[in-house]
């Protein structure tokens, strides 16, 4: 029996192996270019609303970096909701999944796709499918940043 | 010792075979802008088709698909002795709710991908073996609800890999029966469930390629048979990596099968319209055969093909506990008699 | 000149990204997680700060920045309250963008219906 099993991973592999050698490579460096191209861009628009809360409304650094966040989590929601995000995130991959605004798309698809589940398991609940994650492990290891501060940092 | 077995997995249907005497396919709109646009009855003009939700315009389609097969064969729900039907949904709810409306006998069926050869695997040997008549085998698949399902929400904007596939949405039907006119199902080989251990959800192909050849191989190996007395030998959806695989998985065997060989899933759509490896879904062999292949039966431009459905057998759960992706294929033979 | 080193820094960030889905087979949740973890703990270890000193809303704007509103939060919220602060600091530096997320995410999943795909 083990010898058989021994067998069939030998078999196993040798298959994976060559499967995997079939498939194209992902295009990693045109990827990467169209990654740093739109993330680019969004940090620079987020960079432009910083600067104009900053000189405009007299902002200081906190509140302005909070600002740029709800207005560039506002227009995500909306491209996401007009169907356009996904169209970016097929070009520009991690340029539109990294930036803030990747993390209100994964806030909105899931959400609007469950609407017809109802309004509280549905909307409500799938909201977080995604960005749930995101905050339990943020704001956990954030936990644990404060609490070794306050222990071992003076 | 069964009369109408050959070798281990297959069943030589010789006191009545089964004859195909109707056939229905309705397609979504990118299938019906692709390279068989013309083979299919319908085209529907949106996902939606003015339906609340994607299950239900799935549901809709299968129901139509099932109505219109009966219709081309001037016959009512009521002289049908069963229906046959599989889906992709979660407990198969677009046959089960499909069958509902259609109130004929059911039996609804799960092997992914690979339920359209699956239904007709098991309708064939009731009517050759006397205990029915006319045995209906639908199948659907939908793009959106798939994708809702098994991969990311829609609006996601993340990238697909070379290796992904692209859901077919439509349903195809066909209605077997002990007495008409049509292509004659001659033998059913059972596949087995086979894993080489393929992980990677966006690389189904490669999933069910060892499936497919295991079975083309033990059909083969039963009957005698070899790739020349067929005029083509189908898979489901393997796509383009699949389809590669199998032959160089065939060609170990000793089974040289590359002239005579088409995937579905490489059928349906061009390599413009942005589906990566290919096309994938029961819909997608379903409406490959119901609406292209039998029509060039009918044509006479091919007598003979084994018909091998493929089907990935994993859950979102399995595949998330980090087990592998076991592969089916079922495979009927179809031949053009008289 | 500020709007340059955004640009970049934020290009960059994204291209690990990028390699990380291509090169890995990590999803896109996980990779979110990972890198809001990440930028909490670079922050942590006093790293961060200098890349967002030089990229502005270049290393703000990503996921990591997200990590280290949290850190920063909850470094500062223990200076201020002791250890209440750890729990209280990194959620209140952070409010803004959460609430943001939920209330405009919400609307606009009401609002809108997910399109057709091809």
């Amino acid at each position: 029996m083990d010898s058989l099993d021994v067998k069939q991973k030998k078999i196993n592999k040798e298959y994976q192996d060559y499967a995997n050698s079939l498939s194209p490579k992902s295009k990693v460096f045109k990827n990467c270019m169209m990654a740093f191209i739109v993330g680019g861009l969004i940090c620079t628009i987020g960079q432009l609303i910083n600067n104009l809360a900053k000189i405009y409304y007299g902002m200081n650094k906190e509140e302005a970096s909070t600002i740029t966040s709800i207005t560039l989590i506002f227009i995500a929601a909306l491209l996401t909701g007009l169907g356009l995000y996904e169209k970016i995130g097929k070009r520009a991959g991690a340029g539109s999944i990294v930036p803030i605004t990747g993390f209100s798309n994964s806030i909105v698809a899931p959400a609007m796709e469950h609407k017809r589940e109802g309004y509280v398991l549905g909307v409500g609940a799938k909201l977080f499918s995604i960005a749930g994650p995101v905050l339990v492990y943020g704001i956990s290891t954030s936990v644990i940043v404060g609490l070794i501060n306050y222990f071992f940092v003076k | 010792m069964s009369k109408h077995r050959m070798g281990g997995q297959t069943l030589y249907l010789t006191q009545n075979p089964p004859k195909i005497i109707s056939r229905a396919s309705i397609v979504g709109k990118k299938e019906g802008e692709g390279p068989l646009a013309e083979y299919f009855d319908k085209i529907i003009e949106d996902d939606l088709w003015g339906e609340k939700s994607w299950e239900k315009a799935e549901r809709r389609m299968l129901i139509e698909t099932a109505e219109l097969t009966l219709r081309k064969a001037k016959m009512e729900p009521r002289d049908i002795n069963y229906l046959f039907g599989g889906d992709l949904l979660d407990q198969i709810v677009t046959a089960t709710f499909a069958a509902r409306s259609l109130g004929i006998p059911f039996y609804g069926l799960y092997g992914a991908c690979s339920s359209m050869t699956q239904t007709m695997s098991l309708a064939a040997p009731l009517i050759d073996g006397g205990y029915a008549d006319n045995v209906l085998c639908v199948t659907s698949s939908h793009f959106c609800s798939a994708e809702r399902q098994f991969r990311y929400p829609l609006e996601m904007g993340v990238q697909r890999p070379p290796t992904a596939q692209w859901t077919v949405t439509g349903a195809g039907g066909v209605l077997l029966s002990s007495d008409g006119k049509g292509p004659c199902i001659t033998h059913v080989t059972t596949g087995k469930v086979i894993d080489f251990g393929i992980k990677d959800t966006n690389y189904m192909g490669a999933a069910m390629a060892p499936a497919a050849a295991d079975t083309i191989r033990a059909h083969f190996e039963d009957t005698g048979r070899g790739p020349n007395d067929y005029d083509l030998i189908v898979t489901g959806d393997l796509a383009k990596y699949g389809r590669k695989l199998t032959i160089d998985l065939l060609k170990k065997d000793g089974y040289d099968i590359e002239d005579r060989f088409i995937d579905c899933g490489c059928e349906i759509f061009y390599e413009s319209q942005d589906v990566h490896a290919g096309a994938s879904g029961c819909a997608c062999s379903a409406v490959v055969l119901a609406g292209y292949l039998l029509r060039k039966m009918e044509d006479g431009e091919i007598n003979r093909i084994l018909m091998a459905s493929t089907g990935a057998l994993h859950s979102i759960i399995t595949s998330q506990q980090g087990d592998s992706i076991p592969g089916i294929a079922h495979a009927v033979a179809i031949e053009k008699k008289g | 000149m500020d709007y340059i080193k955004a640009f970049i820094t934020g290009g960059v960030i994204c291209i690990i990204g990028q390699i990380l889905i291509d090169k890995t087979n990590l999803t896109p949740a996980r990779i979110l997680v990972c890198f809001v973890t990440a930028g909490a703990i670079l922050t942590a270890l006093g790293i961060y700060d200098p890349i967002v000193e030089f990229g502005g809303a270049g290393a703000t704007v990503p996921l990591p920045g997200f990590g280290y509103a949290l850190a920063k939060g909850a470094i500062k919220g223990v200076k201020e309250l002791g250890v209440l602060g750890a729990f209280t600091g990194g959620v209140t530096a952070t409010a803004g963008g959460i609430t943001a997320a939920i209330v405009f995410g919400y609307l606009a999943a009401v609002l809108f219906d997910p399109k057709e795909k091809s």
